[in-house]
């Protein structure tokens, strides 16, 4: 004991110092220094701000981010002499050798440690050989190592990951058991659990590659493009809300739709690019096409009274760079909407150059935006039949037969010389009129207004009635959406500091950043975004495909190869494998941009397989798992927890798409909401038990429960959700009406589904909600709880039945009310386990 | 085994959590440095509270708390705190020219732009002479206490924006708010509540403008760091009520055994976020109990019902003056009172009359049981809106003004009885010491005992600040 108490002292105390920053300094310097991986991101945290790209704030005339700046000639002596760190004034300043002033300044609250400062050295004593940023680089397809003597690895993958383990003397972990491989994939590619009668096949199948058969029944499942939706539509900022101010509704599930769509289908990732940033100006663009392009209509947009019409085209413009920016390039390009970016090369004039694509979208700048409708193909073919039908009867109503003239003949006959009621005044005159007197124009409407009341044509009359009612019908069933329609491009100035009141600054044309290949150069024309998205998916864009094969592998591995999922960037971090992300790039690229065989390539690696649990040595060794000698444990998204619930009770609805749902919400939670004041309306029947991706996103107000387990707003793109873990989401899954209701059709479930003794039972909760048996001892605690729960419901029959009234759920008539009441209890604490909502 | 040995290996991956993890790194600390764990107390569950990460302070603080009284709308200051007789004088003639050119300008653009007279008198208040409008009879007396500050601008011009602004030093959304701020950096000191409670209230005049949840929001930070809403209608706090037919006992057997199999779970897996959820699900549990308490004002004397004007549960902004104090007993780091009916732009003679009347007495009170209680010392209270009015008529009210506006401090290491900055004699500028938003929040900052410029957070990239690469501390209000 004293032993133990002891060691815990000494880890403490180790984690403190390691708190303070200081562990990392103690780890043995590279033995090669590499300027990309080691020098560029002690140089950009360092000293880019005052010695980057930005020119207007660039002190001592001073560039430490080029090559030019670095290794050049200067006048004021050399910055680096390569290998010669005692005669280099980077390294001098660094230390402050003598009586220069040490860098950085001590009012920059910046100091690099002494190991920063060992590895500059190293780096001038090796040559100071310099590189340019490596995502700016063309990536290309690195050689897959090759491992002597290993038989570890099912794919290219797998030989990258080994070899970095083996330089470190790690081994990866052994393969996980195939239950929690099969709710590994269940979650990762469709967001859902596996059943039971799903594990228990996959356990059954001896088939080599019954894996492999897995994988393909999920990737082909239609759930999958809503797991990977959900995904994109936090990057692009998805909501049903405008976002600022009265934050009111708009129609644009079509989009949400369409991803998920895009993603069913396999719609290459190029294809997909082009369609969201131009799918209006592809040539004969299809409804899907037009749908997508609302993509460029998911900002925040206003309708405040007395909102400025140039302040908010300027916000509007400026978020635009902010997403496109970051969701395909992975660059904080909305850093250079005021001045030069500190850290990459992007110039305030790039930023507004790069605004200009979207110049032409054509929208309100303050105010509700038009919605368009668009029919379905088959809304489109039933429309054009109606109206062939409208036009035929119209035409029997205004063809003038013998037979009607002659019914208009006795019918004048009969309003003659009697007192007209009802007649319009118009038609009464004519009657007044001789007939031989009436002008043509008269005698026309006279016939009109006779074949809109003779008998003869009454049933044609009331045909045509009916079809203009079933095209009412119709048209109100078109969903609208918002759509981009290009028009005249508005002028597009560089705002000086980003102050849009300032009409001094250049007027720019729609360009890409100089430093960013390919060059994009259109003759004769102003470039669209049409041109924006080719350049993006150009085979020499060293961005899209990277940031993108990035994403995905974080949705399998639960972080990035580059960790800052948004910065590829100077400031971003160094992937923990750069080869594999390069070639993940290249292979990604030469397979048509196939985003399935490119999910399917990650999952059925070994990497993928292993097992998550950690050792003590791991643990020690890479506590972050930056080597992926494991996989990952972590928590469910938000709309995963909720989907995850309702599909353990039987509860939920799998209906793919339509507009958003109302499910149940604490009243009173939209009170702060004005023009119009609003109250939520939950949703009823099955439109109540939908996933949480079709939950309705309200952005001042989402939903609290997905909130609190970390839903973002989507105002702003968000590439990576926090996961935390803290009381509130404790107070949803015990108290939130939906998990209660859960539990009592979980337990439901239980009762009729779980055999007939409680240690039946108690295993068949298990098997659905963590796909394992329970073991002895959680069996006890369960069993306990049941009967003492059991009891207490005996003596108090109205908490039971009050218990059961949660939710619109019918009661089931046949089980006693406390015994459910009882099982309720179980069901509710299975469904709070931690377990439960871990995909590990 | 040990259960603690799991917590205790888990400490080397969770001490160096980053933000890709949600910087839960600390929560396992917090946890080892619990005496109680540490002695391996049966009884007693790993806490959970968060130290904050300016630890120890940057400077000695002089506050320990904010409470911060949101006056949503924009106040018109020049009905309130910044008297300007020549405004008067000048009643509808033209606002001069060189004041109102090429400036921006909300739901005037375009109008013919005159002067409007200061609709109540103001008089001079308590032994300091500070001049308040007669519409606060209450907050008159304690004028003494008072830091008026009358020279603050904003840079954004409509409310939504503003407020942005205001909370988080930028208009663009998705950063952290100020209350979320101080809980990451300072910590909480209950155990049982959160470090940032928000409450609203809602009055009869002006219009009722909407208020965003991203006002309270931790944007990049943790999202444990959010402002959590306490209501006073309805559930307090949202999903705090057991189910029906579920009572404490009830729902204490089922987070019992939750934790049980959890810790089951966790000899298996060794995973250190079970830990953080069992403390969690302890936390909720004690929410339950100490919310409803909280909330519950029937202990509470006459006399201080009297003295705030309320009995409670009325939503109004005096029981949420009320309910602060509470918070601040308890602990709670940033307390949030928003209360929204400032919009005057029509008929304002009356209406900023009706609003001003909502929050006098509360406000008031507020500051004399605090002091009664020896906590204004080391409370700062802020009370003001994301912007001002315009001394140009519209109609029978006043536009959004953010050139220049008025708010007051009081309390902990803030000088009382004094006025600081001015605008100019038409209340359009503010022209002498001038404070941005970014002074407040570096004031603000400087008194709890944190240097605004060490108070960072690395998001895409950079080192993000509550005040960006602003902010200045006033110095001359400091006590």
């Amino acid at each position: 004991m004293r032993t133990n108490n002891w060691l815990r002292m000494v880890m403490i105390g180790a984690a403190l110092v390691s708190l303070a920053g200081l562990a990392r300094s103690e780890a043995p310097l590279p033995r090669v220094v590499e300027f990309n991986h080691h020098v560029r991101p002690i140089l950009s945290d360092n000293c880019f701000a005052c010695h980057g790209p930005d020119e207007n704030t660039r002190k001592g005339n001073l560039r430490l981010d080029t090559e030019e700046g670095v290794l050049g000639a200067r006048k004021e002596g050399k910055v680096i002499v390569p290998g010669e760190p005692e005669r280099s004034e980077l390294y001098l300043r660094l230390i402050g050798h003598g009586d220069r002033q040490r860098m950085p300044p001590a009012r920059f609250g910046k100091k690099p440690t002494a190991q920063q400062i060992a590895i500059v050295r190293r780096w001038i004593e090796q040559g100071a050989k310099w590189q340019k940023h490596w995502s700016l680089l063309a990536a290309r397809r690195h050689e897959v190592p090759r491992i002597e003597g290993s038989t570890w690895g099912r794919n290219a993958i797998d030989a990258f990951i080994l070899a970095r383990l083996e330089q470190e003397g790690l081994k990866p972990s052994a393969e996980a058991d195939r239950r929690t491989l099969i709710r590994r994939l269940s979650f990762d590619l469709l967001g859902l659990p596996p059943t039971p009668e799903q594990v228990d096949a996959f356990l059954a199948d001896p088939a080599p590659d019954a894996y492999e058969k897995l994988v393909d029944r999920l990737l082909n499942s239609k759930h999958y493009g809503e797991r990977l939706a959900q995904y994109w539509l936090d990057l692009v900022r998805y909501a049903d809300t405008g976002g600022y101010h009265s934050d009111n509704h708009r129609d644009i599930a079509l989009y949400r739709d369409y991803v998920i769509d895009a993603f069913n289908t396999n719609k290459p990732f190029d294809q997909f690019t082009l369609e969201q940033l131009a799918g209006d100006l592809l040539p004969q663009a299809t409804r899907a096409q037009k749908i997508a392009s609302g993509y460029n209509r998911l900002l925040m947009t206003t309708e405040e009274g007395g909102a400025q019409e140039k302040e908010y085209r300027a916000k509007y413009a400026a978020d635009r760079v902010r997403n496109v920016s970051v969701v395909w390039l992975g660059l904080t390009m909305g850093c250079a909407e005021c001045h030069d970016h500190k850290f990459d090369p992007i110039q305030s004039k790039e930023f507004y150059r790069f605004a200009a694509f979207f110049a032409d979208v054509q929208e309100r700048a303050v105010g509700r935006q038009v919605q368009d409708r668009l029919p379905t193909p088959e809304q489109a073919q039933q429309l054009k039949a109606i109206d062939e039908k409208i036009a035929v009867l119209q035409k029997r109503l205004n063809t003038i037969t013998p037979e009607l003239e002659k019914a208009q003949a006795e019918w004048e006959k009969t309003q003659m010389g009697k007192e007209r009621k009802g007649l319009p005044r118009e038609i009464g005159a004519i009657l007044n009129t001789e007939p031989a007197q009436r002008t043509p124009r008269q005698k026309e409407a006279l016939a009109n207004y006779h074949r809109s009341i003779t008998p003869l044509l009454q049933s044609v009359r009331q045909e045509l009635a009916e079809v203009q009612k079933a095209k009412a019908d119709l048209l109100a069933k078109i969903p609208a959406t918002l759509i981009t329609s290009a028009g005249a491009p508005r002028m597009m100035r560089v705002l000086p500091r980003g102050n849009w009141l300032d009409d001094s600054g250049e007027v720019v044309a729609p360009g890409v950043p100089a430093s960013l290949a390919p060059a994009l150069s259109v003759k004769n024309r102003r470039a669209t975004r049409l041109d924006l998205a080719q350049w993006m998916v150009a085979p020499e864009n060293p961005l899209v495909a990277r940031v993108f094969v990035n994403r995905l592998w974080k949705l399998t591995f639960g972080q990035g190869i580059v960790r800052t999922l948004d910065d590829f960037g100077s400031q971003g971090t160094w992937p923990s494998h750069p080869q594999l992300l390069d070639w993940l790039a290249v292979e990604f690229r030469e397979s048509g941009w196939d985003i399935k065989k490119m999910m399917r390539l990650l999952v059925t690696s070994a990497t993928y397989r292993q097992a998550s649990t950690v050792n003590a040595e791991l643990r020690q060794r890479d506590p972050y798992n930056y080597l992926l000698a494991r996989q990952a444990r972590f928590r469910l998204d938000a709309e995963l927890v909720r989907d995850n619930a309702l599909s353990i009770s039987g509860l939920l609805n799998e209906t793919i798409g339509g507009p958003s749902v109302k499910p149940y919400q604490p009243a009173g939670y939209w009170a702060m909401l004005n023009f119009p004041k609003r109250e939520w309306q939950n949703d009823s029947g099955a439109n109540l038990y939908r996933r949480g991706l079709y939950t309705y996103w309200c952005r001042t107000f989402p939903h609290p429960s997905l909130v609190a387990f970390d839903a973002p707003s989507r105002e702003e793109c968000t590439v990576e959700r926090p996961r935390s873990n803290t009381p509130l989401q404790a107070l949803v899954l015990l108290n939130d009406p939906i998990y209660v209701e859960a539990a009592r059709a979980f337990a439901e479930r239980i009762v009729k589904e779980g055999g007939s003794t409680p240690e039946s039972r108690i295993q068949f909760a298990f098997r659905q909600a963590v796909n394992r048996r329970a073991v002895a001892e959680e069996v006890k605690i369960v069993a306990a709880l049941y009967q003492k729960h059991r009891a207490q419901f005996q003596g108090d029959r109205a908490a039971a039945a009050a218990l059961l009234t949660i939710g619109a759920h019918p009661l089931p008539r046949e089980i006693d009310p406390v015994e459910l009441a009882a099982w309720t209890s179980v069901a509710r604490v299975v469904l709070n386990l931690h377990e439960t909502i871990t995909r590990n | 085994m040990n259960p603690l040995n799991p917590l205790v290996l888990s400490l080397t991956r969770r001490a160096f959590l980053g933000r890709s993890s949600a910087g839960m790194g600390m929560l396992a600390l917090a946890s080892l440095l619990d005496p109680g764990v540490l002695r391996g107390a049966p009884t007693r569950l790993p806490s959970d509270r968060w130290q904050g990460v300016v630890n120890p302070l940057h400077l000695a603080p002089k506050a320990k708390r904010v409470i911060y009284l949101y006056m949503a709308g924009g106040p018109s200051h020049l009905e309130t705190f910044d008297y300007r007789p020549r405004l008067a004088q000048m009643h509808g003639k033209p606002m001069p020219d060189s004041l109102t050119r090429g400036q921006p300008i909300a739901q005037l653009q375009g109008a013919k732009l005159t002067c409007f007279a200061p609709q109540h008198p103001f008089k001079k208040c308590g032994q300091s002479g500070q001049e308040i409008a007669e519409i606060f009879p209450q907050l008159s007396q304690v004028a003494d206490d008072l830091c008026i500050i009358r020279s603050l601008k904003t840079e954004a011009i409509n409310h939504d924006p503003a407020h942005t602004f205001m909370n988080t030093g930028t208009t663009i959304s998705g950063r952290p708010a100020m209350g979320s701020w101080l809980w990451y950096g300072l910590g909480c000191q209950s155990e049982n509540l959160p470090g940032f409670v928000v409450m609203t209230s809602t009055g009869r005049a002006g219009q009722q403008q909407p208020i965003s949840a991203r006002q309270w929001h931790s944007g990049f930070l943790p999202s444990r760091f959010q402002g959590v809403e306490f209501r006073s209608k309805g559930e307090p706090v949202l999903y705090v009520k057991n189910p029906k037919g579920i009572d404490a006992q009830r729902q204490r057997d089922v987070v019992d055994a939750v934790r049980q199999l959890n810790e089951l779970q966790n000899k298996v897996v060794e995973d250190p976020e079970i830990a953080t959820r069992i403390a969690q699900y302890e936390m909720a549990f004690r929410m339950q109990t100490s919310v409803p308490e909280l909330m519950d004002l029937s202990k509470e004397s006459k006399k201080i019902l009297d003295l705030y004007g309320t009995s409670g549960g009325d939503g109004s902004f005096a029981a949420n003056c009320l309910l602060a104090r509470r918070l601040a007993e308890r602990g709670v780091r940033f307390i949030q009172l928003y209360h929204r009916d400032w919009d005057h732009h029509g008929n304002i003679k009356n209406d900023v009359k009706v609003t001003a009347g909502e929050v006098d007495r509360g406000a008031a009170a507020l500051l004399r049981d605090l002091k009664a209680r020896g906590m204004l010392d080391e409370t700062l209270v802020i009370w003001g809106g994301e912007f001002g009015r315009t001394p140009m008529a519209q109609g029978s009210g006043r536009d959004h003004h953010m050139k220049g506006f008025s708010i007051w401090m009081a309390g902990g290491g803030i000088k009382g009885g004094i006025t600081h900055g001015s605008t100019d004699d038409f209340g359009y500028n503010a022209v002498e010491d001038v404070v941005t938003v970014h002074d407040m929040h570096a004031t603000m900052l400087h008194l709890l005992g944190v240097d605004h410029k060490r108070l960072t957070y690395k998001f895409q990239g950079r080192d993000f600040r509550l005040t960006d690469v602003h902010g200045n501390v006033v110095k001359k209000i400091l006590a």
